[in-house]
C-alpha cells in the first residue's frame, strides 16, 4: 500500500473515529428511546469501521490501529471539520448524519474497486454495515426536509465538507483530550 | 406509535412476541425493528404490526359454563398414559 493510499485510508478512519465519537454524545440523550438504541449502534459501527480501517495502515506502518488512532497529536488527524463540531441540536445532528452519509457512499463506492484486494474487501464489508445508517438518515431527512431549522442547518454544515482537512477546529483539540486523557495517563507502551 | 414485533429465528418456524417499538410511522418502525431485532443475524424474518391493527379479545362470555366443550379438557395422552398403567403395559420407545 503506497503513502497516498495509506493517507486516504487514514483520512476515512478518522472521520469515522470522530464522529463515531460526536455521535455517541447522544447516548442516554436521544429524543427517543428507539432513537437512543439506533443512534448509539450507528456511532459504534463508525468507531469499528476506523477500528478496521486503523489496522490496515498499521500493518502497512508497522505500527497498531490504537496508536493510529489515540497516539497522535490533534493537528495530525486528518478528518473532515464536519465531523469534529459538537452538534447537540437533533437537526444539526441529522443533517450532518445526512450530509456524511451521503459522501461516504461516494468515497466507499471508490474503495470497493481499489485494486488492493484487502482495500476493497473492508469497504464491502463497511458498506454493508453504512446501508442501514443510510436507511436511517434517510428517513430522517424525508420526516424534516421541510423543516427551516433542518434544511438551515443542511445550508450551515455542507460547505464544511469541502473544506481541507489540515486545519481543524478547537473544537478537535477538546475532543481529542477527552479521547485519549486514559491512555495518556498511563506510560507509552502500556499494555491495557 | 406504538409496533408489535414478532421475529422468526429460523425459516418455517413459528413468529414469536419479540417486543414492542415506539415509532413515528412505519419507516421509523422498520428501521428500529431491523436495529433492535433483526440485524445481528438473530432473525430469519421480522412481522412489525401497528398495535392498534391487532385485533385483541380479552372476554369471553360462558353464561352456561359449557366448559365441557373446550379442547383443553381432554389430553388424549393422559388416558393413554392411565389406560396403559391400567393394563400394565409400557408405551412403544417412541411414545415417551
Amino acid at each position: 500500500m503506497n503513502e497516498q493510499e495509506q493517507q486516504l485510508l487514514l483520512q476515512i478512519a478518522d472521520d469515522e473515529l470522530i464522529l463515531g465519537w460526536r455521535d455517541s454524545e447522544w447516548t442516554g440523550i436521544a429524543p427517543l428511546l428507539e432513537e437512543d438504541v439506533a443512534f448509539s449502534s450507528i456511532a459504534q459501527n463508525e468507531i469499528g469501521h476506523a477500528r478496521a480501517l486503523y489496522e490496515l495502515v498499521a500493518r502497512a506502518r508497522g505500527t497498531t490501529a490504537d496508536g493510529l488512532a489515540f497516539d497522535r497529536a490533534p493537528n495530525e488527524y486528518r478528518n473532515s471539520r464536519l465531523v469534529e463540531l459538537r452538534l447537540l441540536d437533533w437537526e444539526k445532528t441529522i443533517a450532518r448524519h445526512w450530509l456524511y452519509e451521503q459522501a461516504d457512499a461516494v468515497r466507499l463506492e471508490r474503495l470497493k474497486r481499489s485494486d488492493d484486494p484487502d482495500v476493497a474487501g473492508l469497504a464491502a464489508k463497511i458498506d454493508r454495515e453504512e446501508a442501514y445508517h443510510r436507511m436511517h438518515a434517510e428517513m430522517w431527512f424525508e420526516r424534516l426536509k421541510d423543516e427551516p431549522r433542518f434544511t438551515a442547518a443542511l445550508d450551515e454544515l455542507r460547505p464544511l465538507l469541502d473544506e481541507g482537512r489540515e486545519e481543524h477546529t478547537a473544537e478537535l483539540d477538546e475532543l481529542w483530550d477527552e479521547m485519549t486523557v486514559v491512555r495518556r495517563s498511563q506510560p507509552a507502551g502500556t499494555k491495557w | 406509535m406504538i409496533y408489535e414485533v414478532f421475529r422468526q429465528e429460523r425459516k418455517g418456524q413459528p413468529y414469536q412476541h419479540a417486543g414492542s417499538i415506539e415509532a413515528a410511522n412505519d419507516t421509523f418502525a422498520d428501521v428500529y425493528a431491523r436495529e433492535q431485532y433483526g440485524r445481528r443475524g438473530e432473525s430469519a424474518s421480522l412481522w412489525i404490526v401497528a398495535r392498534d391493527s391487532v385485533i385483541e379479545i380479552d372476554e369471553f362470555v360462558d353464561e352456561l359454563n359449557r366448559n365441557y366443550h373446550r379442547v383443553d379438557g381432554y389430553s388424549l395422552k393422559e388416558k393413554l398414559r392411565e389406560a396403559r398403567e391400567r393394563a400394565g403395559t409400557a408405551a412403544p420407545a417412541a411414545d415417551r
